[in-house]
């Protein structure tokens, strides 16, 4: 990866999107890189399209504003690719991670991808919803997102995805999102 | 030891109060300053600090309890943004006159109307001639060490003014980044413990505070008021110095950037300065030298030293985040009075950016200097004042 | 009493000291003066009560003479003094009469 990793975060509110971005900066804090994480702010409505974004970058970051041309581009829910247009300012070698049933060849065909550019999809709420019963596809996105960037290990991960998600939720909920975490790492597919 | 966290703007500064522990602090809710007071509410709620709260019914009231309670004696906060800042105009020239050394985050945010939420500076501007002293930040680590320098700066013997620290709405109150916290006990030894002045409480020395002044002594007054700001500056910088042992962090009367050689600068203010940085150092890539200067104290206003390090540039663009309307923008003001002292002045342009929050982008700052580079060369000025990013 | 310059003022105009009203001798606003008549007083101290500046002298609970040093003239105690049989204790006579 580059020096800098610029992200942007597809999602609907209520999906825990801008959590994801949250956890995401936390847990690469590591190392002594430096971080950002931060929503467009509007009106907070759930089911309204959001974005969010991260740098993460071994130099201080100073620019303060949104993402414009995105390394990876992650999209929680994929009725957004209907909807707006998720590759704005791609670059040729961005990485698309998606949340959805299809194949990442689907998803490349209807992205019209360049050969540089990288596809990933995950089933991101089937493995919500099989580990603790919602469809909150944040923390399996984040695990797919830890593979496909290599940003951090698994393991500091997870240990992140236990800090953040303990502050608010029961063991249950804490151990279904861990899971889900691993699960989303696991079951990432290119194409 | 520092604390490496990755946190918001809000929760830094809240955390900065916490560790300063104060005694009173007044609280009312605006956006995007809530979340800053809430988190600061849960501390008092879990007996992390000492502080009482004054919940009040409006900002109005909340400065009004803040005078009260400064006066009584105590060291004292509150926090606000926009209209808020607004509403409490009246009681924040009270706070100056009285030399009562309140601690005031900011969290910029644009005026009504149309109704806008997010950051500007357009309700601090509007505050800038209430007598409070301003210190502005880049970023959360700025706002955080500002507000733990601000109680110094402010509750100074020689100074005794308000203070308020100012942060981007949005863009730094809900952003999160890595910053690093100092200890909480680094923090309580650096602010030391609060020297009141002419408190109310001490029953033993009566005293009044607020009497009628007229035309007999009222000139006097705000002649004294006019000599303390003149102090100020000395004071920042004494602080700073100290802050610098503390934390490795330099911090002056505003911040150069490249400007030692730089032909063409920006002068800009809080987050915007950040971005405009990264395009610095991509002109200086390319051959051409630019540079920035970013104000960190706008009141009491640095004249001599901005003057000083704008001396040898050729053509300098100030960005304002409000408008004065019917005028310049209000950095332009500054700036251009301190440059009318210089013999060899630099060309001066104004540009309007960023008004309710719109994004500012590398590219307005890449067009900016591109023009100022053209200016530089001897091209002519089109036109002394202008709004960048606008749909026409 | 030289008026006071810029340099000499404390913080934030605060009034350092109680009971500094003492010093501000008001008497020299009267063009009419309030006499007391002791043998019309019922000792009510009505004008003591009323006067809005410490014109109004008692001491042990008992009314005394004014203090002019603080009286304005302004006639309250006159208006609300009760006086006895119909006759009041304080009139209000015309200064330099």
């Amino acid at each position: 990866m580059a020096e800098t990793t610029e992200i942007r975060w597809h999602g609907r509110g209520g999906q825990g999107t801008v959590t994801a971005a949250k956890v995401l900066a936390d847990a690469c804090l590591s190392g002594g890189r430096h971080v950002q994480a931060f929503p467009e702010y509007g009106p907070e409505r759930a089911g309204a399209p959001l974005r969010a974004y991260n740098r993460i970058s071994a130099k201080e970051l100073r620019m303060h504003c949104p993402v414009l041309a995105p390394d990876v581009v992650s999209v929680v829910d994929a009725t957004l690719l209907d909807s707006i247009n998720i590759a704005e300012g791609a670059k040729e070698d961005t990485v698309f991670l998606v949340n959805t049933t299809k194949e990442p060849k689907e998803v490349r065909e209807k992205l019209k991808a360049g050969a540089g550019q990288k596809i990933f999809t995950v089933d991101a709420t089937k493995i919500a919803l099989d580990c603790f019963g919602r469809a909150m596809p944040n923390s399996p996105m984040l695990g797919a997102l830890c593979k496909v960037t290599g940003l951090i290990t698994l393991d500091h991960l997870l240990e992140d995805v236990r800090k953040s998600f303990g502050k608010k939720f029961a063991q249950k909920v804490i151990d279904g999102n861990i899971e889900a975490t691993k699960r989303g790492y696991e079951e990432v597919r290119e194409g | 030891m520092a604390k490496v966290v990755a946190v918001t703007g809000n929760e830094a500064v809240a955390e900065a109060l916490r560790q300063v522990n104060p005694d009173v602090c007044g609280i009312y809710p605006i956006t995007p300053q809530t979340d800053m007071m809430q988190r600061y509410a849960s501390f008092i709620n879990n007996g992390k600090v000492d502080t009482e709260a004054v919940l009040v019914e409006s900002e109005h009231s909340s400065m009004s309890a803040c005078i009260g309670a400064s006066a009584a004696g105590g060291r004292v906060v509150t926090a606000t943004s926009s209209t808020g800042l607004a509403l409490m105009w009246e009681m924040l020239h009270i706070a100056s006159g009285d030399r009562l050394p309140i601690i005031m985050p900011v969290v910029n945010r644009a005026l009504s109307a149309p109704l806008n939420i997010h950051g500007d500076h357009s309700d601090a501007m509007g505050a800038r001639d209430t007598g409070w002293i301003q210190i502005w930040s880049e970023n959360g680590q700025e706002a955080y060490d500002n507000t733990i320098q601000a109680f110094r700066i402010g509750e100074h013997m020689d100074i005794r003014l308000p203070a308020m620290v100012c942060m981007d709405g949005f863009i730094i109150s809900h952003s999160i980044e890595r910053m690093e916290y100092l200890e909480d006990a680094e923090v309580k030894k650096f602010v030391g413990e609060f020297k009141n002045l002419h408190p109310l409480l001490d029953l033993d020395k009566p005293k009044s505070y607020g009497p009628l002044i007229l035309t007999d002594l009222f000139h006097e007054y705000k002649r004294a008021q006019h000599e303390v700001m003149t102090k100020v500056k000395g004071v920042v910088l004494e602080v700073a110095g100290e802050f610098e042992k503390l934390s490795g962090r330099k911090y002056g009367l505003f911040e150069s950037y490249r400007l030692e050689d730089a032909d063409i600068a920006l002068v800009i203010l809080n987050s915007a300065a950040g971005t405009s940085k990264d395009v610095v150092d991509a002109f200086r890539d390319r051959g051409i030298k630019a540079g920035l200067l970013k104000p960190r104290l706008f009141r009491p206003f640095p004249y001599e030293e901005v003057a000083a390090a704008l001396k040898n540039t050729k053509a300098v663009c100030v960005m304002d985040r409000a408008d004065s309307f019917g005028g310049y923008g209000p950095l332009f003001m500054e700036v251009s009075s301190a440059l009318y002292q210089l013999r060899n002045r630099p060309a001066l342009i104004n540009k309007i950016y960023g008004l309710g929050g719109r994004d500012y982008l590398p590219s307005h700052a890449e067009l900016v200097l591109n023009e100022l580079d053209g200016i530089a060369k001897g091209g002519k000025i089109n036109v002394f004042k202008e709004y960048i990013g606008v749909r026409e | 009493m030289k008026a006071k310059g810029w340099k000499d003022l404390p913080e934030g105009s605060v009034v350092l000291e109680g009971g500094s009203a003492v010093k501000f001798k008001t008497g020299s606003w009267r063009a009419f003066r309030p006499v007391w008549k002791e043998e019309n007083c019922i000792n009510c101290l009505f004008c003591w009560v009323f006067c809005p500046d410490m014109a109004v002298k008692v001491k042990d609970g008992k009314r005394g003479e004014f203090d002019y040093d603080y009286c304005k003239g302004c006639g309250i105690c006159e208006l609300e003094c009760p006086g006895k049989k119909g006759q009041k204790a304080i009139v209000m006579i015309e200064e330099g009469k």
